[in-house]
């Protein structure tokens, strides 16, 4: 086992652990944001830089501080490392300089994209962002294309991640989604817009930190936080069968793979990933498809869980907004946090 | 007249056939090393010699070659990196167009050296022409019994592969250059680990520039010891220098270590003094990475010591008041020079040749290029001065690779040394009559 502190909070971890793993044991607000890291993809990690830390002690037997700021989550501890991530003001300068950065080409356009009220630029932008923009310029534009008939790509949302990639290598048979060009005028793209056809491409929906993939079945149906989540299962002779189904009143209007509170997909009992089949997905959109088992759990920080929680039934969405100071149409969670005497920052 | 290692027979007609070469003294090193000396003694004569990597980073050799992996059953590697793509750097196609064999023979010592059997020689796409002449050399050294199996009957086996890119500045970098041997996409890994542990196809990898293997021949040949004699300090040997820009004679030059900047600027017997007689402006020392310094400051330190050709000089003072010798390019430019023009020049390079796999490079090199190129519009404001040293502070360190140093270096110290003339493109519009010519140049704002 390897001690180390991370913002003077000492936990000790497996070797071979890296910082963001340690830092999300510890949970809360010392765990930095990951846009690109997911624990369930091989060699994941590294791209988007919003999960750097200061190391300000290599190691008990080199005890140099790293002169630059590494990212956490592919950088391993070592024994009597200090890490600085919410205690070092120039470390959360150099993070929002890393949004501001995301956000120059990213068309902000919250208002009408699906993946809004679960998306991580979303979040990451209301806790490490700036207020406004600096940048002034044209943004970077591309069409969006249907790669197959079930799953929507606007590249102009995507911040280059690289997950969607990972899981056409690592899940789902036969390499057929890729990088093409360079620089800023890079794109995700399939080859030559081929669709994507096997029976587990719609888990690049659920990796998808922002809304660049969408899923097209659930395209403009509605607001996520209009939609009930609840956990269920099928037998299914493809995949795990355990999903959740976004329901209005009786009607199933998306169906996605169970997701932690890290926003990745959970693990099986026996220790695999619970991606889900392409079936479950978008063909059983019946509530009686399924079994189901009862709401799911959700982060009551998230706009999501806004409608489902006793203590804020009565209270109007609106008022939330007029107390949050946030106009329409923005996230109202701040709101839900801080009306909240028992919250304690629960994940 | 300095001492000359690299280019000592570079005058002499046809040094880059094999007959000539073995004429005037060549393979005597290789033989040497390979025939009386141990892999572990050749190591030791590196590390005793001083070298440090002509590529840019100026990292002790032999400590690198001393951290490469030797686990039981695994193949390891010798890549030259001759993909020379930073700008302003010529001295490496200089090279091995003239005497493709020293490169070939530093590659054979080298490898034996680290135990390699395998090498590989990665040049950039531009420099196709430059592959034709290293495989016919190649070629000639196979039939002669210097590379193959069982070189000079020693038992020990070495093949030789040309490799050329497609020309990208990032397949520079040493994990991008190996993801692009591998026939990936040229994208830089993420460090660690380094290449001396998982290199090429997984194996251990010592990746070299192709001045530092050439300078393995003059090192096996007259001793680490003696080699390190030469120089000055930490900077031993001589370096080329690949110079350029506003100079009387341009061309690539070998130096020793330790020369006087003032000296290798304004004597005969380098470049000649500044074209026309007009005053000299500006230097990037190192490859337009490096931050530009102005002339009192490439002259002199900020302590008033004369500045001299070395990696200690040249860095005195840190990014403050000094650059670095970087790769050797050396690029002067004359009282006439615009250095928001030359900048704007670098960041659209820098943009262009950003991969976009990490966010801070992939947005921030756009950023830097519009802001300038608004600045040369005409249309800038004092705050995007500001703005542009703030976005290069936000790019620093915070990327993958170096190239996200490379862009924010020259931004930073351009507004450093020269924020009067940025505020005069911003506040005269008179100063940028001729801007037009740059919309010719990029077609794309």
């Amino acid at each position: 086992m390897v001690k180390l502190t991370i913002d003077d909070i000492p936990v000790e971890v497996p070797k071979g652990t890296t910082i963001l793993q340690a830092a999300r044991l510890i949970g809360g607000d010392v765990t930095p944001p990951a846009m690109c890291y997911y624990s369930k993809l091989k060699t994941s990690g590294g791209y988007c830089r919003t999960c750097i830390v200061k190391v300000e002690q290599g190691s008990e037997k080199d005890p140099r501080p790293i002169p630059k700021p590494v990212a956490s989550c592919r950088t391993e501890v070592a024994e009597g490392m200090v890490v600085r991530n919410i205690t070092s003001p120039e470390n959360l300068e150099a993070r929002a300089g890393v949004v501001e950065l995301l956000l120059v080409n990213h068309p902000l356009d919250c208002p009408v994209c699906d993946q809004a009220g679960e998306c991580h630029l979303q979040d990451l932008a209301y806790e490490n962002g700036k207020e406004e923009t600096r940048y002034e310029f044209e943004r970077r534009e591309f069409e969006p294309i249907d790669i197959g008939d079930k799953i929507k790509l606007h590249m102009n949302r995507c911040i280059m991640c690289f997950r969607c990639v990972k899981v056409a290598d690592q899940i789902t048979d036969g390499r057929c989604h890729g990088v093409i060009n360079r620089g800023d005028a890079a794109e995700i793209s399939t080859y030559i817009e081929k669709a994507i056809d096997n029976d587990f491409s719609g888990n690049v929906i659920d990796v998808c930190p922002v809304g660049a993939l969408t899923d097209r079945t659930f395209r403009f149906k509605s607001r996520v936080w209009y939609t009930k989540p609840v956990d269920a299962h099928r037998d299914c002779s493809k995949c795990c069968g355990k999903v959740r189904l976004w329901n209005q009143g009786e009607e199933v209007l998306r169906v996605t793979a169970r997701k932690d509170q890290w926003g990745e997909v959970m693990d099986n009992e026996d220790g695999s990933t619970a991606w889900i089949c392409n079936d479950c997905r978008f063909d059983k959109k019946h509530i009686k498809d399924w079994t189901v088992e009862g709401p799911s759990e959700i982060n009551r920080h998230s706009v999501i869980s806004a409608n489902h929680y006793d203590t804020l039934r009565n209270i109007k969405a609106d008022t939330l907004r007029m107390l949050g100071g946030k106009p329409h149409g923005e996230k109202v969670d701040l709101g839900i946090g801080a009306l909240d005497p028992n919250n304690q920052h629960k994940q | 007249m300095s001492r000359k290692l690299l280019l000592k027979n570079d005058h002499i007609p046809g040094i880059a056939a094999l007959k000539t070469y073995k004429e005037n003294g060549g393979y005597t090193a290789m033989e040497k090393a390979l025939k009386t000396m141990s892999p572990e003694a050749l190591l030791e004569e590196v590390k005793t010699s001083g070298l440090r990597g002509r590529g840019g980073a100026g990292f002790p050799t032999g400590m690198k070659w001393s951290f490469l992996a030797k686990p039981e059953g695994v193949p390891r590697y010798l890549v030259v990196n001759a993909d020379e793509s930073e700008p302003g750097t010529f001295k490496d196609r200089y090279l091995m167009e003239r005497i493709p064999h020293l490169l070939i023979e530093g590659m054979v010592i080298s490898s034996f050296s680290l135990g390699a059997n395998s090498a590989y020689i990665y040049v950039r796409g531009e420099y196709f022409y430059v592959s034709r002449i290293l495989e016919q050399a190649i070629e000639e050294a196979y039939a002669s019994g210097l590379l193959g199996k069982n070189i000079l009957g020693t038992g020990y086996d070495l093949d030789i592969y040309v490799q050329i890119g497609a020309g990208a500045y990032i397949c520079g970098e040493e994990t991008a250059l190996l993801e692009s041997l591998e026939g990936k996409r040229g994208n830089p890994r993420i460090k660690p680990p380094f290449p001396a542990i998982a290199g090429l196809y997984g194996c251990p990898t010592v990746v070299n520039n192709v001045e530092t293997i050439a300078a393995i021949v003059p090192i096996i040949e007259m001793g680490g010891a003696e080699y390190a004699k030469i120089g000055i300090g930490r900077s031993t040997g001589t370096k080329l220098i690949s110079a350029s820009g506003h100079i009387n004679k341009p061309g690539v030059y070998e130096i020793e270590m330790g020369l006087p900047v003032e000296e290798f600027i304004y004597s005969e017997e380098y470049c000649g003094g500044i074209k026309g007689g007009r005053k000299m402006k500006a230097v990037v020392a190192g490859g337009s990475s490096v931050p530009i310094l102005p002339t009192e400051l490439i002259l002199k330190t900020a302590a008033g010591e004369p500045r001299l050709m070395s990696y200690e000089s040249l860095g005195d003072g840190g990014f403050i008041t000094g650059t670095m010798l970087g790769s050797g390019g050396f690029i002067v430019m004359d009282e006439d020079t615009s250095i928001v023009k030359n900048l704007y020049t670098f960041s659209r390079f820098y943009h262009h040749e950003s991969c976009g796999q990490c966010s801070p490079c992939r947005e921030g090199t756009g950023w830097m290029e519009k802001i300038l190129h608004k600045i040369l519009e005409g249309k800038g404001t004092l705050k995007d001065i500001d703005l542009l040293w703030d976005i290069q502070s936000k790019i620093e360190g915070k990327t993958i690779c170096p190239l996200g140093e490379a862009a924010a270096w020259p931004v930073a110290a351009a507004i450093r040394h020269f924020r009067p003339e940025f505020e005069a493109y911003v506040t005269n519009p008179e100063s940028i009559k001729d801007v037009k010519h740059y919309y010719r140049l990029n077609p794309t704002v």
